[in-house]
């Protein structure tokens, strides 16, 4: 029998979590992510880890809170409206410097919105993942297999910088069957000393806090924060060029999205028109450098997005305005299809 | 086949999509049939996708008004009584996944004769949690205790998406087989897709032909 498997989306997160080491999961329901916990609810007991349904997304958040703080890996999961319920347990967990792995799979919103799949937290996911001075390293996958290798990926950085490393997947990842292969190096486990695992008597007690109560202490902490932030951008971006080479156009999408506007890209290249795409996987730290050298090259950019357009802003700064950037989208639970993007692109090769 | 074909079995294991085509494949042959969609769990890719197409074959789509919307209840079709009531028709239903998808066909089991029904196990070993007869026959079990209604045959459905290869079907053979001994139901079907279809016709019994739905 081949080495592969048929799996959701969801369903690759949970596993491939597990092949990471991550052996406590805590989530409450919410379409469409469902099916990570569900997995997880079978799975867990066999391998003696733990799957609690929390009370809340509040409550779920905290206790991943407690067991990061003991040094084991852990994860939630959520979607849109849950991971705003979420918001004050990142804040604290960047406070306290703590390694975890938060999966949003998108519906649409604002509000309760609705159950299809969506985009439109990527502003939520960079920039306001909660109060505070704070990052998360924020990785989009695009297809089955990605969502398994960047969970793993996910769970690496964070244990590596201290923070919380976010999946943006959307509903149609999480819900999609494609095969694929779970064979993947983990890497090294990652020492914590800052654990609070037990002193057995042998150290100083450890503290995972993040309330500091003089103001100096509190920004030297920050700022430190920051240092390790400012290597992750140098280090840790990530990025898929497609067809760029010879482009003139050049669309910038993520998710869901970019395997859309491969389709139209290739009915464009058919007609013949020069179009390429540049496609961040991770959305926080913003891949600039492949936009240096397109703007030097295209006439125009076009960002496909699910939702009113978010990603535009990062795109802008990255290509300091120097070539007109459009939106080519579609938002509330709505798929943009190959034949939209298309459009765009023949409009902009006008 | 009976009047009635109730699809079931474990989650993800391609039932909507053989539902869809059995039922093409009915009207076909001139048959009267209607397709029941009683999936309660899943919120994408359900039969209402196919809606326009099995209308275009004559085929009656009965399923709950909020499938494909954003109400996130797991409601049932208000004509799925037409089941048991209307006994001049075929009818293919399309169960929802693993032993809570299978809860919902508690509501009528009591009204199907055991004469009038074929119930199939749809498997696909490619799937994480049934890659091995012993998990199958759990969710097998689990089913039927939940709905009340025993199996009558079983559906290879082993693949791999677009990447399945012939030898990937093949090499699920003996293990359908065996599963086929173990539970004595006998394998009705081996779903290929198409494209597969002519290279595996002289070399599997009762293959079934699919049309696949293109995503992304």
């Amino acid at each position: 029998m081949s080495e592969k498997v048929l799996m959701k989306g969801n369903e690759a997160i949970a596993e491939a979590a597990l092949k990471a080491g991550c052996k406590h999961y805590f989530g409450y329901p919410i379409t469409p992510q469902t099916e990570i916990a569900a997995y997880m609810a079978k799975r867990m007991p066999k391998i003696g880890g733990t799957f609690l349904q929390a009370e809340s997304e509040i409550a779920a958040i905290n206790m991943v809170y407690g067991v990061s703080s003991a040094g084991k890996r852990v994860m939630t999961s959520s979607s849109s409206p849950g991971i705003s319920l979420k918001s004050e347990g990142l804040s604290y967990l960047a406070g306290a410097d703590l390694p975890a792995l938060v999966v949003n799979v998108q519906r649409g919103g604002p509000g309760l919105g609705g159950i299809q799949p969506s985009q439109s937290d990527y502003f939520q996911a960079t920039k306001g993942g909660g109060h505070g001075d704070f990052r998360m390293i924020v990785l989009a996958p695009a297809s089955v297999s990605e969502m398994a290798h960047l969970t793993v990926k996910g769970f690496d950085l964070a244990d590596k910088y201290r923070m919380t490393a976010m999946i943006l997947a959307d509903g149609t990842l999480g819900q999609m069957m494609e095969p694929v292969s779970m064979d993947f190096d983990v890497k090294e486990t990652y020492e914590k000393p800052w654990a609070t695992d037990g002193t057995k008597g042998k150290r100083e007690k450890n503290v995972v806090n993040s309330l500091f109560l003089d103001p100096q202490t509190l920004e030297d902490k920050v700022f430190e924060r920051y240092e390790r932030y400012k290597k992750i951008e140098e280090n840790e971006t990530l990025y898929e060029n497609y067809l760029m080479n010879d482009a003139e156009i050049c669309i910038v999408a993520f998710g869901i999205s970019a395997r859309v506007s491969k389709n139209a890209i290739d009915e464009a290249r058919k007609m013949g028109v020069k179009v390429g795409m540049i496609r961040p996987i991770t959305l926080w730290p913003f891949p600039k450098k492949p936009f240096k050298d397109a703007v030097t090259k295209v006439k125009k950019i076009i960002t496909v997005e699910m939702s009113m357009g978010q990603m535009i802003e990062d795109v802008k700064l990255a290509s300091e305005c120097k070539v007109p950037v459009e939106l080519c989208n579609r938002t509330g639970g709505m798929i943009p299809t190959p034949e939209q993007v298309l459009q765009a692109i023949l409009k902009a090769n006008k | 086949m009976k009047r009635i074909v109730f699809i079931s079995g474990h989650y993800g294991s391609g039932k909507t999509n053989f539902a869809v085509n059995l039922a093409l494949n009915f009207a076909l042959d001139n048959k009267k049939v209607k397709l029941a969609d009683l999936d309660i769990v899943n919120p994408y890719f359900r039969s209402k996708d196919s809606e326009k197409l099995l209308a275009e074959s004559g085929i009656e789509l009965i399923v709950s008004d909020f499938a494909n919307s954003n109400l996130d209840i797991p409601a049932l079709p208000q004509k799925m009584y037409s089941i048991v009531d209307e006994k001049d028709c075929n009818f293919i239903v399309d169960v929802g996944g693993d032993e809570r998808g299978a809860l919902a066909l508690g509501r009528i089991s009591s009204q199907i004769n055991e004469n009038d029904y074929d119930m199939f196990l749809v498997v696909n070993f490619y799937r994480p949690l049934t890659s091995t007869e012993k998990d199958v026959i759990q969710i097998k079990n689990e089913i039927e205790n939940a709905c009340g209604l025993k199996f009558t045959g079983i559906v290879n459905n082993s693949n791999l998406g677009a990447e399945t290869t012939q030898e990937d079907i093949l090499s699920t053979i003996p293990k359908i087989q065996n599963l086929s001994e173990q539970l004595k139901l006998p394998v009705v079907m081996t779903c290929v897709k198409e494209d597969l279809y002519n290279g595996l016709k002289d070399k599997i019994e009762n293959i079934f032909p699919l049309k696949l739905q293109k995503l992304f």
